[in-house]
């Protein structure tokens, strides 16, 4: 399993691995949000949530669908799939690579990033915090969504619309933990709500996967 | 260990393309898979390899005693060649790929990109990687594609020291390997399509 994450990590950090675009692409979100919006701080400052986070939503999407679609055209996801490692192993160590390499960046860089968008300064903690609790959910989904379209050729736009329905309680209940962290509200019931999300998926996501990968390996 | 296959039935897709497949592969042998194109090769080798699960029968070996080669070289372009097979070495929970490097002769290829290697050079990796397994029945698909009379006879003698070491081998192939002693199994007689139209003809017995 440790194998296989290094591996991967390996091949998102070399050349042509994708492991800036996600990064890439939020960053030009965030800067181009206040040249279209207008740079006033009353009018970024109460949109700047649910940007933040529709933002992190879309760059995890982007890098998805290369997920189990590079390993299925080289044939690495047939010799997988003979390994020792059953294939809801190797679904937690994807979706945990995908997470290190898009999800725990987005989360480092929403911090600076959010000053372009006047987010109130008491909702800064709040930000870092949602996306770290919510980000392994989008990682967890995205895989399973990658696994179910894996056979496909350009499976991309089914994987977008099969995936972003399950994204919705995430993005509303992240967004959320960081418009009431921003007025001093309690944040308790939508953080633990997307903690209990993060770790459902954890929890059945793999299994999903490792089915979805055997039904399509036939 | 002793692969033995009564009745298999498999499936490419949701049409039956082989059915009443049994032979049985004793250590130390090696049986080459002959028929034309599209006879159903990849997909007998699939099903044992538990890729597809069958649909009738059984396979005595468990899956775990599998090692599949397919078509395609499973390779990283982006890794370097010592990257690719390090990393199957630990997939399969085996250590060392000094023996298997050596088999194949890819000493001087370990530090290059698997990207920049030509296809025959690809191909000696991904069959070293069979020898990483460590596994007993290796089913090879087409192991010898893309690759010189030189390197033809290096994969002969891995598979012979394999067969040796009491591993055995299922291998689809269209030419002569030149090992010492294999059996030959026409996969055309275990035809899905064959068969339901000697059934359905009530007269086939009689011209047969």
């Amino acid at each position: 399993m440790i194998a296989l994450l290094l591996r991967d990590l390996r091949l998102a950090l070399r050349a042509g691995g994708g492991f800036g675009l996600g990064l890439g692409f939020y960053l030009v979100l965030a800067t181009l949000v206040p040249l279209a919006v207008g740079p006033q701080p009353d009018l970024l400052a109460p949109i700047a949530p649910g940007i933040l986070w529709l933002g992190a939503l879309l760059a995890c999407l982007l890098s998805l669908d290369r997920l189990w679609a590079l390993d299925a055209e080289d044939g690495s996801l047939d010799l997988l799939a003979t390994s020792p490692l059953p294939l809801e192993g190797a679904a937690t160590v994807k979706a945990l690579g995908h997470w290190l390499t898009t999800g725990l960046p987005l989360t480092v860089i929403a911090a600076p990033l959010s000053l372009l968008l006047f987010l109130p300064t008491q909702a800064l903690p709040w930000l870092v915090i949602s996306l770290a609790v919510g980000t392994p959910a989008l990682s967890w989904l995205g895989t399973f969504g990658a696994a179910l379209t894996v056979g496909l050729k350009r499976g991309s736009l089914l994987l977008s619309l099969l995936v972003l329905p399950l994204y919705i309680p995430t993005l509303v209940f992240g967004a959320e933990v960081v418009r009431r962290g921003g007025e001093g509200l309690s944040v308790a019931t939508p953080l633990a709500i997307l903690g209990a999300i993060s770790l459902g998926c954890l929890a059945i996501l793999p299994f999903a996967t490792g089915a979805a990968l055997r039904a399509n390996l036939r | 260990m002793e692969l033995r296959v009564e009745g298999l039935a498999c499936r490419r897709g949701e049409a039956v393309v082989l059915r009443d497949v049994g032979f049985v592969l004793a250590p130390g042998e090696a049986l080459i898979l002959r028929g034309p194109n599209g006879a159903g090769k990849t997909t007998m080798l699939r099903a044992l390899a538990g890729l597809t699960p069958p649909v009738a029968g059984t396979i005595s070996a468990p899956q775990e005693a599998m090692a599949y080669g397919a078509h395609a070289d499973g390779l990283k372009a982006q890794l370097t060649v010592a990257e690719n097979l390090t990393f199957w070495a630990a997939a399969f929970g085996t250590s060392g790929i000094g023996p298997a490097v050596a088999a194949f002769d890819l000493g001087a290829l370990l530090d290059r990109r698997t990207a920049d290697l030509s296809a025959g050079q690809k191909r000696r990796a991904s069959l070293a990687r069979m020898v990483l397994t460590g596994r007993p029945i290796w089913l090879l698909d087409e192991p010898t594609v893309s690759l010189d009379a030189a390197n033809v006879a290096r994969f002969a003698a891995a598979v012979s020291t394999h067969l040796e070491a009491g591993g055995s081998a299922l291998i689809a192939t269209h030419i002569d390997l030149g090992l010492a002693e294999t059996r030959v199994l026409d996969v055309t007689q275990f035809a899905a399509r064959a068969a339901a139209r000697r059934e359905a003809d009530p007269f086939a017995e009689a011209i047969e």
